[in-house]
């Protein structure tokens, strides 16, 4: 278990499995709401469901209903369990705040070195830590 | 985060339950980017559609229950208070003069009217367009905003040198009655640096394509950093141009904000777009460069042959309008296609006056207003292969509708819709 410091942007603690990409996601034109599916052709995660995982991804792209649409996944009961982010602007903010879902930036360490798709992650936002459980481990 | 004393008693429920709702939401999101303070604002753009598919299954819940829930993100409903800020309502699902030629069902138009009658009354500007300020909603440099849509963000900050984030549904219809956005980002003047470099080595004349790749590239390679754009770009270039440059720059990538020395105001010189500091990154942008934006805008496209065009994302200015009535002229849209223009409610009046919406009628198109096939997801009937002059529109059609999308210049399109075969190409 690898335990790493980050600031917390919305609170919250949960834990579970982590869903990794190094591309950065649309909310509009880039995912269904109503499914939990990232739908963006050239995307890295390109159909795979995003509803209750830790997703742990660079930050948030392209529309302004980026909130919009994780709001209306939360109500369709196909949000992520939580946000991991490395770059912050008001589309990623904003979404973690509508879907309230614990939300956390600013690591000490690069999260990408440490979290792999499948690992258990859990998420203190309101201690301001991650723990990760390697899934080979 | 320091609230003022006049925002301590909406967030203490001085003024409406709304207000406290608002001020509330606001401090969740202030908290979350760790601003330290709100900033005042007198123009907001945002959405209070009520008729879009996907808050349509939401409209049971009353005028101020989707107030409620998506301009606020609050559980309780509160009845909606009148705008004290500027407010303009963006883009929607529909063309509200047009619902029957886009297939709109008649009670999805009547909610649509209900939903403009009742935000329209509490202050909302019905302009239905991602282009405020084609239409006069118009920001002054330096001016604090809380805008939506993206394209119209990186364009007030870019063109007009006034000061807006990337704002979202609920922080707008907050904003619309407290007249308050967190103080984050572009609004601080050091965050508005150039931090990129980008040598243009291939030329770029005043043409909406040309200014289509560039953008799309760049923001592919810059994602949200703040590109300055220098070297072979020939003539000035308009405002359509920059309409074009950011639009495919904030779909590629997030461009929020861009400099271009001696044609942005921020920027008279390449020094002053970086306030001194040296670029991040220096990017050049040549020929391959501008192939790979054509080649991955044109991915999706397979069959020559074309159902749909569409030309007018963002909204088409009047002048954009009366080239394709002059790339019209003693041509007719081939039967196996369509052809539909669209433009902010304002200019299709005006459209409507200069005979230029007669003349696209006569010619087998349609002018069509408030909508785009993007937000409304709809397009003529049995479409499979569609054109567009945008790359905005290029980039997400094909994940929104599974269409296949070719990308070109405003009169590769008008060819394919009067041939009914797409023949565009890079020169």
């Amino acid at each position: 278990m690898t335990r790493i410091a980050g600031r917390r942007v919305t609170p919250g603690r949960v834990e579970g499995a982590a869903l990794v990409t190094r591309d950065t996601i649309s909310g509009w034109g880039g995912m269904d709401p109503r499914e939990g599916r990232i739908t963006e052709r050239r995307h890295e995660l390109l159909g795979q469901s995003f509803a209750g995982k830790v997703l742990l991804f660079p930050g948030a792209k392209g529309s302004s209903a980026w909130s919009h649409y994780f709001h209306l996944a939360r109500l369709s009961g196909k949000a992520p369990l939580a946000l991991l982010f490395t770059r912050i602007t008001t589309k990623v903010a904003l979404g973690a705040v509508v879907l309230r879902a614990p939300a956390m930036t600013d690591f000490e360490r690069d999260p990408f070195d440490l979290i792999e798709t499948g690992d258990h992650v859990v998420v203190d936002a309101d201690a301001g830590f991650i723990e990760v459980v390697k899934r080979n481990a | 985060m320091i609230l003022t004393d006049a925002e301590k008693a909406m967030l203490d429920g001085a003024k409406t339950p709304a207000h406290r709702k608002a001020m509330e939401l606001l401090v969740r999101y202030g908290e979350a980017l760790g601003a330290e303070r709100l900033v005042e604002t007198n123009s907001v753009a945002g959405t209070w559609s009520v008729a879009n598919p996907l808050v349509k299954p939401f409209a049971g819940r009353g005028m101020d229950g989707v107030f409620s829930e998506f301009n606020l993100d609050s559980d309780e409903v509160v009845a909606t208070p009148p705008a004290e800020a500027a407010t303009c309502q963006l883009i929607g699902g529909l063309d509200r003069r047009h619902p029957g030629i886009m297939g709109i069902a008649p009670e999805t138009a009547a909610l649509n009217d209900a939903g403009e009658a009742f935000f329209g009354a509490r202050g909302v500007a019905m302009h239905a367009t991602c282009t405020p300020y084609q239409v006069g909603f118009l920001p002054v440099f330096g001016e604090h905003l809380a805008w939506m849509e993206s394209s119209a963000v990186v364009y007030a900050n870019a063109v007009c040198g006034a000061r807006t984030n990337t704002e979202g549904r609920e922080s707008t219809g907050a904003a619309s009655i407290t007249r308050r956005i967190p103080y984050w980002g572009l609004h601080i003047p050091q965050n508005r640096a150039g931090t990129h470099a980008i040598a243009v080595e291939v030329d770029v004349p005043a043409e909406m394509m040309d200014w289509g790749l560039l953008g799309y590239w760049i923001g592919e390679q810059v994602q949200d950093a703040i590109p300055v754009v220098e070297g072979r770009l020939l003539g000035r270039p308009s405002m359509i141009h920059l309409k074009h440059f950011g639009a495919a720059a904030a779909s590629s990538g997030g461009v929020e904000m861009y400099h271009i020395p001696g044609i942005t105001p921020e920027a008279p010189d390449s020094a002053s777009a970086f306030r001194g500091r040296p670029p991040r990154q220096a990017l050049r942008y040549g020929a391959a460069e501008r192939r790979w934006a054509w080649e991955t805008l044109n991915g999706t496209a397979r069959d020559r042959a074309v159902d749909f065009v569409m030309l007018g994302c963002p909204h088409n200015a009047i002048e954009q309008i009366l080239r394709v009535v002059r790339a019209l002229e003693g041509r007719r849209v081939a039967a196996s296609s369509a052809l539909w223009v669209f433009a902010p409610r304002a200019i299709a009046e005006v459209a409507e006056q200069s005979g230029y919406g007669a003349a696209i009628r006569a010619a087998g198109g349609q002018l069509l207003s408030d909508t785009c096939p993007a937000i409304s997801r709809v397009m003529p009937k049995g479409t499979r292969v569609v054109a567009t002059d945008s790359a905005k529109q290029a980039h997400y059609l094909p994940a929104i509708t599974g269409a296949q999308c070719w990308f070109g210049s405003v009169e590769h399109c008008v060819d394919a819709a009067v041939t009914g075969r797409f023949e565009g190409g890079l020169a």
